[in-house]
């Protein structure tokens, strides 16, 4: 969670000066900037998770150094989980906030012509990424681990395509939709990875 | 570990304010003042010397030098066992200390955003009498820095007062003075919140009820504080003193003031306890050479007070095993877990005479926890509500302080279990909060509100 919040520190400096040093009055240049700042904060905050990466690794080999049997008390995989769970709570707590604490004051959704389904639609998205973080820690730390490079890519180009697709937003369709489908997608692919199978599904939905 | 701070109670009666992380070397101690020179505990020094590198107490290196005669062996096995156990237990510590952290913050927090009297500017403390409403910024930046001057000085005179005292052992005005404040502290201010907290919801109480009510209260918190009462009740109750406390300076401390004093006090916090004659650094060692625990009022401990009662039986049974008898005198006195468990390894691999002993040992060993001070607490709470107040209605603010004001708990923590000695608990924490407070109402701020009006996410 620290590392998220220092990679949205970082990038929203950069946005910031941008912004100052710009002209406020030019709408396109100010949402293009905006598409800029959204796409360099996607980069560092994977980049973060890189770095988090290596923090734990060095961790876990201090363990292992110390402990007795030569296995460290947490593996890398539950550090993945952890770090993903802690990146996802990090960034959905940071984007619906805010909202929760308007909606409980007075007021009227949508009244200057935006959508009505706003604090909907933030809900779900927030929830959609929240997971995604998990899943992409998952599949982040598994590519760092075996030094697959194109798990890492796809988990930047991913997260990419989910920011992107936010653009389209009032159009929810261009937004939540298919991130719900990367996340059915990514779900699968940390399932996989971590070691489940369609048996183990099986076997766990049937309780033996 | 301890990180203790003493509480600045009220406004007549100003304590000073100390905040400081420590870990007592208590084992090494007994073994000065008992003179005995059992091998397994001159071994254990050895140990310990040899692991912490840094003898500052001379006993260590006496006692070093005439247990050279260690088993090597034995010695490696025992070093990586202790530093696992340092590590299990520098994490359960973590947690330990994380959630009366978080519970005395989340305490402050909806105080501050439901009640509004804790917002209002009513006046200030005498201790800054410099007012900000001063049409200049030069003017009002010289205001606050004076008001810190003067603060940080009232502070400091404070903690040389109370040192002198106990180092003169005048044992009942400290504790007269502690049962003062904490007596008003638990009446008087608990008065006013809930009068303020019942005004806020609209809810009618009469005046016989408040009177049990804060009678009950008062009475019942002085007990488990100043006497004997159940751990988890005196941790509530010394987490809700230190809450009100952090209230009471938001209330009166004005804006900038407030941000320069909470920089001024971690400075200050560095050099009363890193210093070799710093104020806090003389307290902890004058109590550790006595080997007294440190004024209950004072520190949040989650260990156990009962290891009093219960070992005392086996220091006769155990003869001259000196680390139990520092166990038993030493309920509350901060022992660093693993310099506990290498000396009781040590003991397991020696006869013991009876079973029930080992067992006891372990169950002293698990409880063994953390202690921080209670003005630690006061001022990462003062941080946090004075984001979730001043930082125009914003709860990333808040958010983002608090997580740093955790991690930088977290890495203190990890900095005491390598150094192994009283460290400041304060400047770490309140520079991560007073960076990330200010980075992101300025940066963050505006960056997440165009985004979330935009509905974009990232």
């Amino acid at each position: 969670a620290f590392f998220w919040l220092v990679s949205l520190l970082l990038s929203s400096l950069i946005w910031f000066i941008a912004v100052k040093a710009s002209n406020p009055w030019d709408e396109p240049l100010q949402k293009g900037l905006l598409i800029f700042g959204v796409m360099f904060s996607v980069l560092l905050q994977e980049a973060f998770r890189f770095l988090y990466y290596k923090l734990l690794r060095k961790a876990i080999e201090g363990l292992v150094a110390l402990s007795e049997d030569g296995c460290s008390p947490i593996s890398i995989q539950q550090m993945a989980y952890v770090a993903g769970v802690g990146f996802g709570l990090m960034s959905g707590a940071f984007s619906m906030i805010n909202l929760l604490a308007d909606a409980l004051g007075p007021g009227t959704v949508g009244i200057h012509g935006d959508s009505q389904l706003y604090f909907l639609t933030s809900a779900f998205m927030t929830m959609v990424l929240i997971f995604l973080h998990t899943f992409w820690g998952i599949l982040f730390f598994h590519g760092c681990e075996h030094r697959h490079w194109w798990e890492i890519m796809a988990v930047i180009v991913m997260h990419l395509a989910v920011s992107g697709s936010t653009f389209c937003n009032p159009l929810y369709v261009g937004s939540l939709v298919p991130s719900y489908l990367l996340m059915a997608a990514a779900a699968a692919w940390a399932y996989l990875l971590s070691g489940g199978s369609a048996r183990n599904l099986q076997r766990f939905l049937l309780c033996k | 570990m301890i990180t203790f701070m003493n509480n600045s109670d009220s406004e007549e009666e100003p304590c000073n304010e100390r905040t400081s992380l420590m870990s007592a070397e208590s084992p090494s101690v007994p073994s000065y003042q008992d003179g005995l020179q059992a091998s397994e505990a001159g071994e254990v020094q050895a140990h310990r010397k040899r692991r912490t590198g840094s003898s500052h107490s001379p006993n260590n290196i006496a006692d070093g030098e005439m247990s050279d005669s260690g088993v090597p062996e034995r010695e490696s096995t025992l070093e990586n066992e202790e530093e696992e156990l340092t590590l299990k237990y520098g994490a359960k510590h973590v947690i330990m200390l994380f959630v009366p952290v978080t519970l005395c913050m989340i305490v402050v927090v909806a105080t501050i955003k439901s009640v509004r009297f804790y917002t209002e500017k009513n006046g200030q403390l005498i201790y800054t009498p410099f007012s900000e409403d001063t049409p200049s910024v030069g003017q009002r930046l010289l205001n606050s820095v004076l008001n810190t001057i003067i603060m940080i000085s009232v502070i400091v005179v404070m903690t040389v007062f109370l040192v002198l005292l106990y180092k003169y052992r005048c044992y009942k005005f400290i504790h007269g003075w502690l049962i003062l404040s904490s007596l008003m502290l638990l009446f008087l201010f608990t008065y006013i919140y809930l009068g303020e907290v019942l005004k806020t919801y609209n809810v009618a109480m009469d005046y016989p009820t408040l009177f049990l009510v804060i009678w009950n209260f008062g009475a019942v918190g002085m007990i488990c504080i100043h006497w004997k009462g159940p751990l988890q009740l005196q941790q509530a109750y010394l987490i809700m003193i230190s809450a009100l406390m952090a209230l009471v300076f938001i209330k009166y401390l004005p804006e900038w003031s407030a941000w320069v004093i909470l920089g001024a006090i971690s400075i200050y916090d560095l050099m009363a306890v890193l210093c070799p004659k710093g104020p806090l650094r003389m307290l902890v060692e004058t109590a550790q050479e006595r080997n007294e625990p440190i004024f209950p009022a004072l520190i949040y401990s989650s260990a156990m007070i009962w290891t009093v009662g219960m070992a005392k039986p086996d220091t006769a049974a155990r003869g001259p095993s000196q680390q139990t008898w520092d166990a038993a005198e030493d309920g509350r006195e901060n022992h660093r877990s693993p310099s506990h468990a290498d000396s009781q390894m040590s003991e397991r691999r020696s006869p013991v005479p009876a079973r029930p002993v080992t067992s006891l040992e372990e169950l002293e060993e698990e409880e063994r926890g953390v202690k921080l001070g209670l003005g630690d607490f006061i001022f990462y709470s003062v941080l946090v509500g004075k984001a979730a107040a001043t930082a125009s209605g914003d709860w990333n603010t808040t958010l983002a302080c608090f997580v740093a004001i955790l991690i930088g708990l977290c890495l203190t923590l990890l900095l005491l279990a390598v150094f192994k000695k009283a460290l400041p608990a304060l400047p770490i924490s309140i520079t991560f909060g007073l960076v990330f407070y200010f980075s992101t109402d300025n940066l963050v701020r505006p960056f997440m509100d165009t985004l979330a009006s935009h509905q974009l996410y990232i």
